[in-house]
């Protein structure tokens, strides 16, 4: 007796639909749902399917008409006044209705904190496979999806399938792919379901909730990090970094030698035994790249470093590597910055 | 009386990582074990939940033989009975099989349990799906990233950040939770312990005949890995140098879209195209 294949739902996928789950309860910070509506639609373009947006809650045309202009072929929308919290429970079983319903061939989540715990769980209940923070997502020639993942602390990557179980399921980290420009011209359609009347009862319920005040962010959660390093050249050039990071909505981290030096609060420190951080934009300034660093940065996205010696580890690890000096640079960045966001 | 699960993964210390940039494969017998942390601080939010209501703390690992020794720390920091998964049919197993495997040995060994605590993700997967895969396995309500919890009668309060928004929970039981490393510093091990754990206690070990299971991890689990490599070339590494202001400008050419998405703002040069 295999029990596995016993508790599995799984389903043949009827439409070769692809679904994106409609995420939008931090939408002006994360457009991780824009911008896998606009991955969704280069897969779809290979399989022939349409991408559609699932999205629960109240009040929701403003994100309704954000997804078809955003890509969004169909729109499946459950509307109601109980759905206003983003309740785990609710949202799972609502999912996984409107999943068995309409057998979608692929589920993309955007891996927020929600995502990536709403995820798994839908997952489970469709008896599926799903691989986490996909870096890459792409159709092979027997019309599979093949995941690209972090494998082993992000040292490596991965192609993961789920070769017969359906959906396929993926969680994206917000910043992975890009958004196309909206369209609001463009046309889609809109399927409204009714809030199903028996839903199981709620065992987990969120009793407070409050948008966290933007000054405590934390540099763990920064979407954008400026490191600096000794590079940087001295205490008072160092704080070119927090006018930096200040225009572009970041935080600052500091190597150990900067906190050593005192220039930098013991708080900042970005390494194995400081912070690790995530950003999906980080800029190094002065960096060297000890290993005790470049640990706790792996899961950065876009890496721009900047460094005098380009033959610095930090530089190798870059995606885009400058090639000057970092106070200098610095310097340039926040002039030109300043002029562009000034409107 | 308070049961408590707490699960715990061996997992290879990152400074021991070593892989072979040739064949792509991680020389994972290279690498020096350590408890995973997320699941220190699981462990230590057991321990303080005991120290406040009394109770009994059952650690479980699923791992080779080695990851043996994460559960004898456990015993030693201050867990009271330790169930160790152990089964080359096991190996391979992904999110999916290894919540499954997981939920068949805590109905066998534990079914009385009021919560199982977990760390929210593992530092070699980092996947961060066995906990709330568990409980649905397990078919009992979830909460992951917490960071701080009280129990109160049969209800557990807990408060995370999820998504910028605080949050505070309360939760039936049984339940589960996976805890993030923020708060629960783990307490120091006490040598005295460490010696008790190798002298005293016993391990429970089981395999897969034991949860009457016919399964193999690789076949069963629904993801297939088709091939594993090397990141580190696939970064784009394009090398710029020149006057900083011209830097400054190539950069935000190509990025700006990019860097400015983050950001939620028009990085364009006036009246430039893009």
């Amino acid at each position: 007796m295999n029990q596995t294949a016993q508790t599995a739902t799984a389903y043949t996928a009827k439409a070769k639909d692809i679904w994106v789950f409609g995420d939008y309860r931090n939408y002006f910070q994360t457009r991780v749902t824009l911008q896998l509506l606009s991955r969704a639609g280069d897969l779809a373009a290979k399989t022939g399917s349409a991408v559609c947006a699932v999205v629960f809650g109240h009040n929701l045309d403003e994100y309704v008409n954000e997804y078809i202009a955003h890509g969004a072929d169909k729109v499946y929308v459950i509307e109601h006044l109980s759905l206003k919290k983003y309740s785990m429970e609710i949202y799972i079983s609502l999912m996984e209705r409107l999943a068995k319903q309409y057998m979608p061939d692929i589920i993309l989540v955007g891996a927020t904190s929600f995502g990536r715990e709403f995820a798994p769980r839908v997952a489970k209940r469709l008896g599926t496979g799903l691989t986490a923070d996909c870096v890459g997502l792409d159709i092979n020639e027997d019309g599979i999806l093949v995941q690209t993942a972090p494998a082993f602390g992000g040292n490596l990557l991965a192609e993961i399938i789920t070769p017969e179980r359906r959906p396929q399921m993926a969680t994206v980290r917000p910043g992975t792919f890009q958004e196309i420009p909206h369209d609001y011209i463009r046309k889609g359609q809109v399927i409204r379901i009714p809030m199903p009347e028996d839903l199981p009862k709620e065992r987990l319920k969120i009793v407070h909730y409050q948008r966290k005040p933007h000054r405590g962010q934390r540099i763990e959660d920064a979407d954008v990090v400026i490191c600096g390093g000794r590079g940087m050249g001295s205490k008072n050039r160092f704080k070119k970094l927090f006018e930096l990071a200040r225009l572009l909505g970041g935080e600052v981290g500091a190597t150990r030698p900067v906190v050593y030096s005192d220039w930098a609060d013991p708080e900042l420190l970005v390494g194995q035994a400081g912070k690790h951080i995530n950003p999906n934009v980080l800029f190094s300034f002065g960096v060297s790249g000890a290993i005790q660093h470049t640990a706790a940065i792996r899961d950065a996205g876009l890496i721009i470093a900047v460094n005098k010696n380009p033959n610095a580890t930090m530089m190798k690890k870059a995606d885009v590597a400058i090639v000057a000096d970092a106070n200098q640079l610095c310097v340039a960045l926040i002039k030109e910055l300043k002029k562009r966001i000034r409107s | 009386m308070l049961n408590l699960i707490v699960c715990i993964k061996q997992v290879p210390m990152v400074s021991e990582l070593n892989w072979d940039p040739r064949t792509g494969t991680l020389k994972r017998d290279l690498a020096e074990g350590m408890m995973n942390p997320a699941c220190h601080h699981a462990l230590e939010a057991a321990l303080r939940l005991k120290d406040l209501h009394g109770g009994h703390i059952t650690a479980i690992t699923m791992g080779p033989p080695m990851a043996e020794e994460v559960l004898r720390e456990a015993l030693a920091i201050g867990a009271d009975r330790c169930i160790l998964l152990t089964d080359r049919r096991m190996a391979g197993a992904d999110t999916f099989m290894t919540s499954f495997i997981l939920a068949r040995a805590i109905e066998k060994e534990c079914p009385d349990f009021n919560i199982v605590l977990c760390g929210c993700h593992t530092s070699d997967s980092e996947t961060a799906q066995v906990g709330p895969q568990l409980a649905e396995e397990l078919k009992i309500p979830g909460a992951a990233y917490v960071e701080w919890l009280e129990l109160k009668e049969n209800v557990l309060r807990m408060k995370r950040l999820s998504d910028n928004f605080l949050e505070t929970l309360e939760m039936d039981l049984p339940g589960l939770v996976t805890v993030t490393t923020s708060q629960y510093q783990p307490r120091y091990v006490p040598l005295a312990g460490i010696q008790d754990a190798y002298d005293k206690y016993d391990i429970t070990t089981l395999d897969a005949d034991d949860l009457k299971l016919k399964i193999t991890g690789i076949k069963d689990s629904p993801t297939r890995i088709l091939k594993v490599y090397s990141p580190d070339s696939k970064k784009k590494n394009i090398e710029m140098k020149g006057p900083a202001k011209i830097i400054v400008e190539e950069l935000l050419e190509k990025f700006g879209r990019k860097i400015g998405g983050e950001i939620q703002k028009d990085l364009k040069a006036y009246g430039q195209d893009q």
